[in-house]
């Protein structure tokens, strides 16, 4: 009966919507219209980041992401207090074979200067802060799951985490004090497609990269160290 | 458009499980189907046939060789919002396991009305 009901509404909602996008055409040239156009054609001399996503996601609307950043703070921060526990379950899992240990081992630098290299040239190639933060934070989960007394310093990691927000911040205030508004560029361009450029996107995609890395993995270490 | 029919059909197969699983694991995962299904329709949404991705790694590239930007930077969003919710409806499915020792909604009392 409620199965039946739930289909009955899902071939509702879905009749409705394939309907509706059935006729959007796909593939043609819909840019011309909006303000992608805009970004297209200006992104690159306004901005000077080769890749337009990072251009609008850090530069355009920058404000946007701070906004973004806070948000997986508050979620961050809502684990912590919902999975805190004055004493931390020891994890009782097996231990993993020594040729995954070994593995992990060999892997888990590689895999965090990865990320460093994603975040790094987040206005050059495909990828960027939070790209290479969950890269570094799948690094440690390998850690965590290889090594059964593998920890990290939580006091550390909110630090880092504390310490890279308010680098977005200040970096955005001192756009509002040198430049026209709140996250506006304040240093030279430089050439486009050289890892000095775009001003301040970089630097921003950065501590954007440190944020996410340490979230992502005191997240992680939060959540498992519930399970028994 | 055989990519608007696979994100519709996730987006439903979403439903489908919020509206009648009883596990609120995959209740969860659920959610995160509708996610992924929104997703891919914004990212389709912005495609442009024999166009490249926004990025002028090479000199040739201009503007006009390239698709909309806009969606994607907004799917780069969604996603980082998805991974924050799903993180804190499953810390919250497992403070209900610990209090109630099933992941059953059904057999969970304070739920009925």
């Amino acid at each position: 009966m409620r199965k039946a009901i739930a289909v009955l509404f899902l071939g509702f909602i879905g009749y409705y919507l394939l309907s509706t996008f059935l006729l959007v055409p796909f593939g043609v040239v819909r840019v011309l219209e909006g303000v992608g156009l805009k970004y297209l054609q200006d992104g690159l001399q306004q901005t000077g980041a080769a890749n337009l996503v990072t251009s609008i996601v850090v530069n355009y609307r920058g404000f946007d992401t701070l906004g973004e950043v806070t948000v997986l703070f508050l979620a961050a921060t809502g684990m912590g207090a919902l999975l805190y526990s004055k004493r931390p379950t020891e994890r009782a899992r097996q231990n993993a074979s020594v040729i995954v240990k070994t593995g992990a081992r060999i892997l888990f630098p590689l895999i965090i200067i990865l990320g460093a290299y994603v975040f790094i040239h987040g206005h050059l190639t495909p990828g960027g802060g939070f790209q290479g933060g969950a890269i570094i934070a799948s690094g440690f989960l390998l850690m965590f799951m290889s090594y059964r007394t593998y920890h990290v310093n939580h006091v550390i990691l909110s630090r880092v985490e504390s310490s890279a927000g308010s680098v977005f911040v200040i970096i955005g205030l001192l756009g509002l004090a040198y430049g026209s508004s709140f996250l506006a560029n304040i240093l030279p361009l430089g050439t486009a497609n050289t890892l000095f450029s775009a001003g301040v996107i970089p630097l921003i995609y950065v501590a954007v990269g440190f944020k996410v890395g340490a979230e992502l993995t005191a997240l992680l270490d939060t959540m498992l160290q519930t399970v028994k | 458009m055989i990519y608007y029919v696979a994100a519709i059909s996730l987006i439903l197969i979403g439903i489908y499980a919020v509206l009648v699983k009883k596990n609120m694991i995959k209740i969860v995962l659920g959610l995160t189907l509708i996610d992924s299904g929104v997703n891919i329709l914004l990212v389709s949404l912005g495609y442009v046939k024999d166009k490249t991705a926004p990025i002028f790694s090479n000199p040739t590239l201009t503007a006009g060789d390239m698709v909309d930007p806009v969606p994607q930077a907004l799917v780069l969003t969604a996603i980082v919002i998805g991974v924050a919710v799903t993180a804190l409806a499953l810390s919250i499915v497992i403070r209900i396991y610990d209090h109630h020792k099933t992941l059953n909604i059904n057999k969970i009392r304070e739920l009925k009305w």
